[in-house]
């Protein structure tokens, strides 16, 4: 792919393009799926499970069904077609059959004229359980006698990784047990949609999500519907961060408004947002690593638990990325990792940003500096001389083809300049950790630095044909030429619809480009996550421009031999021009009395599954991060305050710089949270915290200054050289200030988010047994068999044509 | 919206101007004034998502200062001046504030955007010349998932300058 070629064009690929969706955000104009609104709308409500474990004796929804301005009360028996759906696995009840797995669970829903009466009339839908035993912690459910989520059994998916010689001897050991917290996405857009019914019988659903067309796929034959009568629409989306990967509140407001025969809006509130997504799996971790005396890598073994909740969501693929990325972006050349997810009776897991790498990163990067201290070594150096580069070989058997500048991330990362040390003498008390609350006058503050080094893949894997399709079109206007790019691909915040309109504008030398709304009229363009859309759609609309640009250059071609001359040269497009060799030809407008469209579907290069010894050539690309945090600690009140967060980002290319910085930062932000203060807290599977006031996020104050470098080597094969940056920040901010905490403490800490009572001693690390057994590999294949449900299973995750 | 169910829940009728507009309108009691803007006049531009009063995504000024509308009762409004983000810009313009949070990128997602302005812009009337630490310590109740601060920061930085300039 040509990089140094491409003509700049304002607004065009590698310029901090201004936002394409900045002036109705900032007025308040941009509708968000909560902002919708339709004559005749009802409002839809649901009720939802108060328990982890029960089954259903019945339900009494007459008392809702009589309630002034309740229209309609639906039930699992109401479901039209297939009674579950799920992201890889049908297993997910639309609404709860005979039995609940989770609190939160939706067991009935109901339209009503006003969202007050909505509330109200639920309160009358009695349920009649009967409680079961539950169980809601991940060893547990996976030692003989547990109580069973599925009839299948608890785990969805093992993966077992044998690379090298998993014997082989070491000069040193060191050996680690660690945890991370459930953390939520808290999109600040709680979930969000409204379903038209439409006069053929379909529907019409406008909804928040990153994925249109997966979201049909599980929403048409719940309606029992051909695809065709199910059109999806990108409403505004309010964040997303893995959060709407999965079907919410879709599938319940169709049903409602099919069954009504009006619009019906349903917008969860902050505490139902808390049960209607997936949240990042909770993990335990044992890892134990093997080095040469002089400090390379020779043998890792990792042990993974991921606590995925009830049902499956797309948690098979994350136990492969935690898996596959576990000994980290380092030579490991003998490797035994043994990953398991688990289902338990607590609430769903699924994607969020970093979809399994910053849980193994978290542990793999608290051994690196464990064996540097072991070894008597810089952290840094020990890294360095281990890090991956191009032509490596990962733990899976794959040889590492794109660019790999592990190396450079880390030395960037420690070249950007430090904080400053406090000056001597009394401190401002807004500075110090804790703020205001903190009532010392700093006597007990200690800083302390830690690095941080990840990898994850770009887009999807294991041999998944991943693909996008965006259609093109060039017509002439009043003021020029102008494009329109149709694309399903959702926006979510991160500005994707902005690069692609900078694609568009570089390949056709056309500053005019305006996007047709998202929908399903269109083929998939995939979910906007894996940091996969850049890439991906990115390079439908590059394709599907450049064959625009053929048939332009055919027309241009044509008239000048009509005319009797020949072009020399090559024919490219700038400014609303056409050039052979560089001279212009004449105006694009003139060769559009006919707009010129064309529709093209990108697909990254084949990937392969991992075979039974977990080896494959299973990622795509590569992304490389490293991080370093400087924190302070007070150490007899337990506060911490990071003071600066620096990192280095290999990119590829920045199509856009501005919208890089804003994914590194506002990724190291969210790392922060994991660090320091996100925990979904559950108690017997229910969900302490449902709200801001308790799940705390960081706010203004809580984020230090973040200065970040970024590596341009672009990645060969890949449009312009790009690759994504969504997730990387995330996956390193979080190893790095822990590691920080740990050295302005001396305190092993093993477990994030890191609290005040483990800063000052108060609370011991967390301690584990030796690691729960392997199951038998090959098998159980994900989700075997689903008795009982009508309906049955089917993958998903195929590609649509098959 | 339909008279059954909400009928027979009490009103009370109350005036109060929007975006310079005045209003008569009759509420329940346990009506918030987010409810009312959102739900009755039509105003989507602030946001409910916390419900609870610390996210800032529901921020309104109310007599010039920022208010939580998630928690603030609409009959508390009576005959006071609300201003929302539809009311920020002067006609077809863009509020200094507005335009520089498009220059800096100072928001993805967008939806604690109205809120995060408005919230800038008291302080900025308060506040011509804010410090960084002023700015981080008054907008520490609006919280934003996407940006990690940095360009919101910096936008209120750039618009504070535009602002100052401009009244001499």
């Amino acid at each position: 792919m040509s990089v140094g070629t491409l003509r700049r064009t304002r607004g065009g690929v590698g310029s901090s393009a201004r936002r394409v969706d900045g002036v109705p955000k900032v007025k308040g104009a941009f509708q968000y799926g909560s902002d919708l609104w339709a004559e005749e709308m009802l409002w839809g409500q649901t009720v939802r499970s108060p328990h982890a474990h029960a089954r259903i004796r019945g339900v009494d929804i007459a008392k809702a069904l009589s309630y002034p301005g309740v229209r309609a009360v639906l039930l699992a028996a109401d479901v039209p077609g297939r009674k579950t759906f799920g992201l890889e696995f049908a297993d997910q009840p639309v609404l709860a059959q005979d039995r609940v797995r989770y609190v939160g669970e939706p067991v009935a829903i109901l339209a009503a004229v006003d969202p007050e009466v909505a509330r109200r009339a639920a309160e009358r839908v009695v349920v009649d359980y009967e409680v079961l035993p539950a169980v809601t912690d991940m060893e547990e459910a996976l030692r003989p006698g547990a109580p069973q989520v599925h009839e299948y059994g608890n785990v969805l998916h093992h993966v077992r990784i044998v690379h090298g010689d998993p014997d082989a001897p070491a000069d040193v050991w060191v050996e680690g047990y660690y945890e991370t917290a459930m953390q939520d996405q808290a999109i600040l857009g709680p979930e969000a949609g409204m379903a038209v019914p439409a006069d053929d019988g379909g529907v019409d659903l406008y909804v928040a999500t990153q994925w249109l067309h997966v979201d049909r796929q599980q929403v048409a034959p719940c309606l029992g519907l051909p695809p065709e009568k199910v059109r999806l629409h990108l409403a505004g989306v309010g964040g997303a961060f893995g959060a709407r990967e999965d079907v919410s509140m879709h599938i319940h407001a169709c049903m409602l408004a099919l069954r009504t025969g009006r619009p019906v809006r349903i917008v969860y509130s902050r505490e139902e947002s808390f049960f209607g997504h997936v949240h990042r799996h909770p993990s335990r971790v044992w890892m134990r690593h093997g080095a040469t005396r002089d400090g390379r890598l020779v043998n890792v073994y990792a042990r993974v638990l991921l606590d995925g909740g009830a049902y499956a969501s797309s948690g098979a693929a994350v136990i492969t990325n935690a898996a596959t990325f576990a000994t980290g972006p380092y030579e490991v050349p003998n490797a035994l990792v043994e990953a398991t997810r688990v289902f338990t009776h607590n609430p769903p897991c699924g994607a969020m940003r970093g979809f399994g790498a910053p849980q193994v990163c978290f542990a793999h990067e608290a051994q690196m500096d464990r064996l540097a201290q072991a070894l008597g070594m810089d952290p840094a150096r020990v890294r360095l001389q281990n890090a991956m580069k191009t032509g490596s070989v990962t733990i899976t058997g794959q040889v590492v083809r794109g660019s790999a500048p592990v190396r450079q991330v880390i030395e960037r990362c420690l070249a950007l300049p430090m904080p400053e040390e406090p000056a001597a003498g009394p401190r401002d008390p807004q500075a110090l950790p804790g703020g205001a609350g903190n009532v010392s006058r700093g006597e007990g503050v200690r800083r302390g630095v830690g690095i941080a080094v990840g990898y994850k893949n770009i887009a999807y894997s294991g041999g998944f044909d991943d693909s996008a399709e965006a259609r093109v079109r060039v017509f002439r206007t009043a003021d020029g030429p102008a494009v329109e790019v149709h694309s399903a691909a959702a926006e979510v915040g991160e500005g994707l619809h902005t690069v692609l309109v900078q694609v568009a504008r570089t390949e056709l030398g056309i500053e005019h480009v305006t996007l047709h709304p998202p929908d399903t009229a269109i083929g998939s363009a995939g979910s906007t996550s894996a940091s996969r859309q850049t890439m991906m759609s990115g390079g439908a609309v590059q394709l599907a421009c450049r064959a625009v640009a053929e048939e332009l250059f055919r027309r241009v071609r044509a008239r000048a031999a009509s005319a009797g001359r020949t072009l020399r040269g090559e024919l490219t497009l700038a400014d609303g021009r056409v050039l052979a060799a560089g001279e212009p030809v004449g105006e694009v407008d003139n060769y559009l009395d006919e707009p010129i469209e064309a529709r093209r579907t990108y697909h990254h290069r084949p990937t392969q599954p991992l075979d039974e010894r977990g080896q494959g050539d299973v990622h795509v690309t590569l992304a490389f991060a490293a991080q370093r945090a400087v924190v302070e600690v007070d150490e007899e009140l337990g506060l911490a305050r990071v003071v600066q967060l620096a990192s280095a980002h290999d990119v590829g290319r920045a199509i856009n710089p501005q919208g890089v910085e804003g994914q590194i930062e506002g990724g190291a932000a969210m790392g922060l949270g994991l660090a320091l203060m996100e925990e979904v807290q559950l108690d017997g599977g229910r969900i302490r915290n449902a709200s801001f006031t308790d799940y705390l996020i960081p706010t203004f104050l809580d984020m230090p200054p973040v200065v970040s470098a970024v590596v341009e080597e672009p990645e060969p094969g890949v449009p312009y050289g790009a690759k994504g940056v969504g997730e990387m920040a995330t996956l390193v901010a979080t190893p790095a200030i822990v590691a920080a905490l740990r050295a302005a403490t001396g305190r092993p800490l093993n477990r994030a988010p890191v609290r005040p009572d483990d800063l000052i001693g108060l609370a011991p690390p967390v301690a584990s047994g030796p690691p729960p057994p392997a199951p038998a590999v090959p098998g159980p294949r994900p989700v075997p068999h689903y008795h009982g449900l009508d309906a049955g299973q089917q993958e998903l995750m195929r590609p649509e044509s098959d | 919206m339909e008279a059954q169910g909400a009928s027979a829940r009490p009103v009370v009728e109350i005036s109060l101007t929007v975006n310079g507009r005045p209003h008569t309108l009759a509420v329940e009691p346990r009506e918030t004034l987010l409810d009312l803007l959102r739900m009755r006049l039509g105003l989507t531009g602030a946001k409910l998502s916390c419900d609870v009063q610390v996210c800032g995504a529901c921020t309104v000024l109310v007599d010039g200062l920022p208010v939580s509308a998630c928690t603030y009762l609409a009959y508390e409004a009576r005959g006071r001046q609300v201003l929302t983000i539809e009311g920020l810009a002067d006609g077809e313009g863009l509020h200094p504030l507005q335009q520089a949070f498009i220059d800096h990128a100072a928001f993805q997602c967008g939806y604690c955007t109205p809120g995060m302005i408005l919230a800038a812009k008291a302080l900025l009337d308060e506040i011509p010349r804010p410090t960084t630490d002023e700015i981080k310590h008054y907008l520490r109740g609006n919280i934003c998932r996407c940006t990690g601060y940095k360009k919101i920061l910096e936008a209120v930085l750039a618009a504070a300058e535009t602002m100052a300039s401009r009244h001499g």
